[in-house]
């Protein structure tokens, strides 16, 4: 659905979505990179387990709620993407330890 | 006849609310005069548990009625989900209290045999676990807790979903809700109650004072009684987590959605529009040194509520002598009590008479001055 500028040339940035190797842009967030994947992104929500993706990208709606480096309920909207960082599509209430 | 309704019941919080419905379901006409929005609605700032242990030290009486409560709540919870449809998410698998350190272990153990020794009370069970037994219940408590009581009738609900089941009720049962409708007057003549709001007159044959801290004033309007001793407390909401607590703590529960409340600070300030942050860290520091792994939850809300509380802790159900009609009810535990208001205390109020061998105890000719017709139990 979401495709890069041809004109976009900032450099890359490997980041890990539940393990699998994918390439970002230095300055996305991680919500933006996620978008752009092309992988299924969506988040369980913590109550009835509906699926959503982020949505207002601007730290409001918590939709783009998501694990970053084991730590959970991140909003994934106000995190710049760096090197090597490992994501996970968080189903779910956070659980304990993340 | 005596007014366009049976009863009028003053306070639309969840004591008030319970006993509207109740009468309700007995097929009387009810009107609820409520206050507004910004009203001090300990309903709204509440903690939501469905407690016993430790309820009823100095009034053996007051065990017997939480244990009635208790055991009359599972029948509150299915009407109230065969009317409306709301699950309230009653929980009684019973609950602890916890300690830090051997000093609260050693107090807590006074308070448990205190209760034991209390004659006349309710059995309910309490007793006092080792760490290592607390552990078998509660896998993730961190290394500073002691031990802790427990009761096996302690229990917890979804108290906001209660009350707005109470509320759907009363379409249901054709009760008439009032907000913004204060009552500032009370009149009695021709058999009927007279009550002014700043919205007109209501009239009704009967009147139930549940104001909760309000009672204090309205009550000498009708020969009653019902001095108040309100408190604040705080309460700390973490974000949803996976479900770690399956029982309630008196300090510590996990609702049903899975957010971590953390509770029972006790502040004689009496503003519910701020709260001391210096409190809540305390609680918080207490909350992460019994289950480690809060530290890591962000914190999602915080409130400050104002606690109905009779001046001595107790109940007070009481029926003026010189106002025959007019009953006040008042307590801390609305939640936990709902139950017998609902069932027990609507029944009374329809019948215009107080049960003695139930509430007798609970008459405020405890507090000395004026008595009602509930005294000498």
């Amino acid at each position: 659905m979401f495709k890069r500028s041809e004109h976009d040339k900032r450099p890359l940035v490997q980041i890990f979505v539940d393990g699998v190797a994918v390439a970002a842009r230095q300055g996305d967030t991680v919500s933006a990179a996620l978008l752009v994947s092309g992988r299924d992104a969506r988040r369980a929500t913590a109550v009835s387990g509906a699926p959503r993706l982020p949505y207002c990208m601007m730290g409001v709606c918590f939709d783009c709620l998501v694990t970053i480096d084991g730590v959970g309920n991140r909003q994934g909207c106000l995190v710049p993407v760096t090197e090597g960082m490992q994501i996970e599509i968080q189903k779910g209430k956070r659980e304990i330890g993340k | 006849m005596s007014g366009e309704y049976d009863v009028a019941v003053v306070g639309g919080g969840l004591l008030g609310s319970a006993i509207a419905w109740g009468l309700g379901r007995l097929g009387k006409s009810v009107a609820v005069l409520d206050e507004g929005d910004i009203a001090k609605r300990a309903s709204r700032a509440n903690f939501a548990l469905v407690w016993v242990q430790s309820k009823g030290l100095g009034m053996p009486a007051y065990t017997v009625w939480t244990v009635r409560a208790s055991e009359a709540w599972g029948q509150l919870a299915s009407e109230l989900k065969q009317q409306s449809g709301l699950d309230v998410c009653l929980q009684q698998n019973g609950g602890f209290h916890l300690t830090l350190g051997e000093d609260e272990f050693g107090q807590r153990s006074e308070l448990v045999t205190r209760m034991h020794n209390q004659a006349g009370a309710a059995d309910y069970r309490m007793e006092m676990l080792s760490a290592s037994e607390v552990r078998k219940s509660l896998p993730l408590i961190g290394p500073e807790v002691s031990g802790g009581s427990y009761c096996p009738l302690d229990g917890h609900v979804n108290s906001l979903r209660t009350f707005r089941a109470f509320h759907t009720g009363f379409k249901a049962f054709g009760i008439d809700y009032f907000p913004d409708r204060p009552v500032t007057a009370i009149t009695k003549s021709g058999g009927e109650f007279r009550l002014t709001t700043p919205a007109g007159e209501i009239r009704a044959g009967k009147i139930v004072l549940a104001a909760g801290n309000a009672n204090q004033t309205l009550a000498p309007m009708v020969g009653l009684h019902a001095p108040m001793g309100p408190t604040r407390g705080q309460i700390v909401v973490t974000e949803r987590t996976v479900p770690f607590l399956p029982h309630p703590l008196t300090t510590i529960r996990q609702s049903d959605e899975g957010t971590v409340m953390i509770g029972d600070s006790k502040e004689e300030e009496l503003d519910d529009r701020a709260l001391k942050h210096s409190i809540s860290a305390v609680m918080a520091d207490r909350a992460q040194r019994m289950f480690p792994h809060l530290a890591r939850l962000n914190v999602v809300r915080s409130w400050a509520g104002i606690r109905v509380m009779p001046q001595d802790g107790f109940p007070i159900y009481d029926q003026s002598e010189t106002h025959p009609g007019a009953f006040v009810a008042c307590c801390h535990s609305g939640v936990t009590l709902a139950s017998n208001h609902a069932f027990d205390v609507a029944r009374m109020v329809a019948q215009g008479s107080l049960e003695r061998e139930l509430v007798g105890a609970f008459s405020a000719s405890r507090f000395g001055g004026a008595s009602g017709a509930n005294a000498g139990c």
